[in-house]
């Protein structure tokens, strides 16, 4: 039984490696200005983690294999050194890896969430509700109109709550159910929810944020290739959960432009 | 087989009346983290003043606390560490018992000051935790009551010498109900 | 055996009182028990219910995900408005993960390792005649009885269980029905069901720490311990504290369900298309709350299994623990450092940046300690002469899935990669391999280990193999893909997967549908056998294993006070004497007279 015990363990071992190795499921290509920071912290945790993995399980299944009882009278060994090896070992080892990725890891994290956005950001206001996200951009007033939880009615489809007739500012806001941004250009999304917590997830950016209701939280990304992403919703907000998704579309800034134009109300 | 004299061995249930004093005292350590983190949440806790009747609910309990250490004074010990009951002891034993039930019903009294004022569990979030705080003092309390009541049935019951485990324990959380109100009177006091 | 001929002609202490007293009546022996031996074995059958009802779900729930337009059978007879044609609704789905979650979490990981097999073995392996307040044990069972009761009520209800997860996250769980289907009556009967539980664990943990303190018979010191009572000791204070805020969250959540404060409702919520009647609260406090208590929980569930492997090792291994004072170092600050980490639950929850980095330095600390103990195994298997009994299987198991899950942790650890990986089906698949896989094996070795000595029967040892071998292969092929949807960006508690970039993960989400419920059906030879070898296996010896701690020195089953009138032996051997000879063989029992000065 041990024998068989040792060889599962060998095999699950490496046939998980050679999966993980293969990249057959693993994240798509990063688009974002601060998603080589997070792919090379992934890719270092990833080997350190990896041959980790690989060397505690092929020991312990060469141990499970080679020490089991065989009738021979043979007196039992204790590990030279006793504890004290493992725990040198495993301050010192463990203890560098975990200063590294920190020290590393901080400074990525850092990057995403404690530095201060681009004060020439685009400003997009996003709102997720059960179940759908919605974007609203300042117009040309560069100012956004107020939000009257209590005038929102989604079958008028202001979604915002807002009351262009009395706020001068609300009347050029444009609001759109997918978020549309130039490429290369900093963005600065301010999120908030309107009736449970949401999250915002685009894998290919590689951020997430979590919508917390009674809050407004910011996140700043700058996207660097054209494409259109799904944006997904990461926080279990009810039974549409699952479904709860818009597009990200990063185009040219002439296109953005463009585009802004043609959404602007008459 | 020569049978050891056993030094006096520990009592399970003093042990567990400290366990219990540690749960509790979490428990209210998570209501005070609760109550400081949702007044920085939101600018709309309005302030009020305490019922005055709080203040003479405290000298009550503080008094039961007394009657209690009377109580335990006038317990007879043997070397064994088992106790005996004694008149007095009785007496002081339903006194303490009389006083937190005093205590309580003042603290339905305060509760009713508030409504009076149109303080309601939900009226504000200070409010809210007032009768959280107060209500779930006087819940714990009341555990005490129900102790010190069987305490007292026994000790009138049965006169000779009987495991002091009971006593001490219930003792010990008494004195804590008490050292717990005075630490909520002050934060109510300082939030309030 | 102990000297009886000069036992007092009348017995004085408990043990007469308890003898004087002895319980008659089925129910008084059977039901409302005093015996922890009793309440122990009531609590693993109340986490054998929970697990085979969580079990079910589970594999309802991978058929979905798995083979979403199959129709399940049965299941429009069971749920007419929830899965018309046999295909379940998404809020279906959603409640049945809830509840999978909340039954597997609560009722089987917090009762079977801890309340379960400790309330059995801890008197016995102290030398106790039973657990400090037995009145309080026999109430915390069926206070945790009463919780499972109103929990599996929610199912009745007319608009089911609720559907927030076994997080239960404001304000979805605090609007009320708003919020949607099961967020009504069912999260209602959730809260409840979940305070109740609490006040019984806090029993039961006030148990455990006051037998460990003061029933020790003589010569127990703490140095001589068996590792399993010092996991359960240490279990135990965690249970206290992290219990003690649980409630208090369950009671304001109840509170703003049902009383209207706003605790963790702000204002201007709009809920099917209503204005919700609430202000001021704040949701991240029901997260911080619910932490404080859940990462503690989650190690709750594991130490007992620490404790359990690291007791069971060394018997198949015929040789001690490695470092056994270093373990038990290792335990209490892997107990200690899991206060300091909850916030790494929520980096991404809008709470202070900074803390993030705050929080992920302790949690990756962690790692090193959890190594240690991981390599102390390792190495009392180096040198060792393996008995490859199921018990000796699962411990050894243990280990390699142990590894695995502790790995994935080391990714998630750190916000700069979780930011990417929060929310995936790498979580799940991190939480499934150390709770859900290495938990479950530290049950499994605790029930192949210690069956003998509760039922006076052993477990049929080639059913128990072929359990072992299919349920290795069967965890790995179920969790281990669940990293690799994971870094492909699927997202967790979907009831489905529509989003385009997820389309390439459907075949290996079938792939892990099969592995369940493959596996699933495995677990059948082990409730198999256990019901079977209750009535039918054949009769265990006091000490089948050849065991050393207490409760082998007593018959199988031991009896009703444990160890005779005349109480424990006084014990001056330590609890894991293998590979030393001994009068029975390569072993000394803890029971054992003190070894003769040599001249």
């Amino acid at each position: 039984m041990g024998k068989l015990f040792a060889a599962i363990v060998v095999v699950v071992t490496l046939v998980s490696t050679a999966v993980f190795l293969s990249h057959a499921w693993w994240m798509p290509a990063d688009i974002s200005v601060l998603g080589v920071g997070i792919d090379r912290q992934m890719t270092e945790t990833m080997i350190s983690s990896g041959v980790l993995f690989v060397i505690s399980q092929l020991v312990l299944a060469a141990f499970v294999w080679r020490y089991s009882e065989r009738g021979d009278g043979r007196p039992i060994r204790i590990f030279p050194g006793g504890a004290a090896p493992m725990v040198v070992g495993a301050t010192l080892l463990v203890g560098a890896e975990i200063a590294v990725l920190s020290l590393v890891g901080s400074k990525v994290w850092g990057g995403i969430f404690l530095s201060r956005p681009d004060p020439h950001a685009l400003q997009v206001d996003v709102q997720a509700e059960q179940f759908a996200f919605y974007f609203r951009y300042p117009g040309r007033d560069g100012r956004f109109g107020t939000a009257h939880p209590e005038l929102v009615d989604d079958a008028s489809e202001n979604f915002f709550g807002l009351d262009p007739a009395n706020d001068t500012t609300a009347r050029d806001d444009i609001v759109s159910a997918s978020l549309v941004i130039p490429v290369n250009r900093p963005v600065l999304l301010s999120l908030h929810a309107k009736d449970v917590g949401h999250s915002f997830y685009v894998p290919a950016l590689r951020i997430q944020q979590d919508f917390v209701p009674g809050l407004v939280i910011p996140i700043h990304f700058t996207a660097t290739k054209i494409t259109k992403q799904e944006i997904v919703c990461t926080q279990l907000c009810g039974l549409g959960h699952y479904n709860m998704r818009a597009f990200m579309e990063v185009m040219p800034e002439k296109q953005f432009e463009q585009w802004l134009e043609e959404q602007a109300p008459q | 087989m020569a049978i050891l004299k056993l030094a006096q061995p520990p009592s399970p249930a003093r042990t567990g009346v400290w366990i219990g004093i540690a749960a509790v005292t979490m428990s209210f350590a998570a209501y005070t983290s609760a109550l400081v983190v949702r007044q920085a949440a939101a600018p709309d806790w309005q302030h009020f003043r305490l019922p005055p009747i709080l203040y003479l609910n405290t000298l009550v309990l503080l008094a039961s606390s007394g009657t209690l250490v009377r109580a335990r004074q006038s317990i007879l010990r043997d070397p064994a560490g088992r106790i005996a009951s004694t008149p007095q002891a009785v007496t002081w034993l339903a006194a303490t018992l009389g006083l937190g039930i005093l205590f309580i019903a003042g603290q339905v009294i305060a509760w009713r000051d508030l409504a009076s004022q149109g303080l309601f569990l939900s009226t504000n979030p200070s409010s809210s935790f007032f009768y959280v705080f107060t209500g779930l003092h006087a819940i714990h309390l009341l555990g005490g009551v129900l102790a010190a009541g069987y305490l007292l049935g026994r000790l009138r019951r049965s006169p000779g010498w009987t495991n002091s485990g009971a006593l001490e324990a219930t003792s010990l959380y008494w004195h804590f109900m008490d050292l717990l109100w005075l630490y909520l009177l002050i934060l109510l006091s300082l939030v309030f | 055996m102990p000297d009886m001929s000069a036992a007092p002609a009348v017995p004085s202490g408990e043990s007469a009182r308890r003898a004087a007293h002895a319980p008659r009546g089925f129910l008084r022996k059977q039901v409302f028990s005093l015996d922890h031996k009793v309440i122990g074995k009531q609590y693993l059958d109340l986490a054998l219910a929970a697990v085979v009802t969580g079990m079910v779900l589970s594999w309802l729930m991978r058929f979905h995900l798995g083979f979403p337009d199959t129709a399940i059978p049965g299941l429009e007879k069971l749920a007419p408005n929830a899965a018309a044609g046999g295909i379940m609704t998404p809020e279906l789905y959603l409640s049945l993960m809830t509840m999978h979650g909340t039954l597997m979490v609560f009722f089987v990981l917090t009762t079977a390792p801890f309340a379960g097999f400790g309330n059995f073995v801890l008197p016995l392996q102290i030398g106790a005649e039973d657990m400090a307040f037995p009145r309080f044990n026999m109430m915390s069972f069926w206070v945790t009885f009463v919780a499972f009761l109103v929990l599996i009520a929610a199912f009745f209800v007319p608009q089911g269980p609720p559907l927030s997860g076994w997080t239960a996250y404001a304000p979805l769980s605090a609007i009320g029905k708003d919020a949607g289907p099961g967020q009504g009556t069912g999260q209602t009967l959730w809260v409840i069901s979940i305070a109740l539980f609490c006040v019984g664990q806090l029993l039961g943990s006030l148990n455990f720490i006051a037998t460990t303190l003061d029933l020790r018979t003589r010569g127990m010191t703490f140095s001589r311990l068996p590792f399993s009572t010092w996991a359960w000791f240490i279990t135990a204070v965690m249970a206290l504290i992290a219990f003690s805020v649980l409630l208090p969250a369950c009671v304001l959540l109840l509170l703003d369900r049902v009383a209207g404060t706003s605790f963790f409702i702000p204002a201007g919520l709009v809920a099917s298309d209503r204005l919700q009647p609430h202000a001021g609260g704040s949701p991240l406090l029901w997260q911080h709350l619910f932490w404080f208590f859940g990462h503690p929980e989650v190690y709750i569930a594991i130490l007992p299994g620490f404790g359990i492997i690291s007791q069971i090792l060394p018997v198949f291994a015929r040789k001690p623990l490695l470092g056994p004072r270093v373990f038990v170092a290792c335990l209490i600050a892997i107990a200690f450092l899991s206060y300091t980490v909850w916030g790494h639950h929520m980096f991404l929850s809008g709470m202070n940046p900074v803390s993030a980095t705050l929080f992920s330095v302790p949690t990756l600390i962690i790692t090193i300690p959890a190594t240690i103990v991981t390599l102390l195994w390792i190495g009392t298997v180096y040198g060792a002469r393996l008995r490859f009994t199921t018990a000796a299987l699962f411990c050894l198991g243990f280990i390699s899935v142990f590894v695995t899950g502790g790995i994935s942790g080391f990714f998630l650890a750190q916000p700069s990669i979780d930011t990417y990986l929060h929310g995936t089906y790498f979580v799940v698949g991190h939480f499934h391999f150390v709770m859900g896989v290495a938990a479950m094996f530290g049950i499994f070795a605790g029930a192949y280990f210690w069956f003998p000595k509760m039922y006076g029967r052993m477990l049929d040892e080639r059913l128990g193999k072929l359990h072992f071998v299919l349920t290795l292969i069967g965890v790995y092929c179920i969790f281990m893909p669940m990293h690799w949807l994971g870094l492909a960006g699927n997202v967790r508690r979907y009831s489905a997967f529509t989003d385009e970039y997820m389309q390439g993960s459907l075949p290996l989400h079938r792939f892990i549908t099969i592995a369940a419920l493959f596996t699933g059906a495995a677990q059948l030879i082990f409730f198999f056998n256990l019901i079977w070898s209750r009535w039918r296996g054949s009769p265990a010896p006091a000490n089948p294993w050849q065991a050393t701690t207490l409760e082998w020195s007593v018959s199988s089953p031991p009896p009703p006070d444990n160890f005779g009138r005349a109480g424990a032996p006084p014990v001056s051997h330590g609890p894991d004497e293998y590979g030393v000879a001994g009068p029975g063989g390569d072993y000394v029992m803890q029971a054992a007279p003190p070894q003769p000065a040599t001249a």
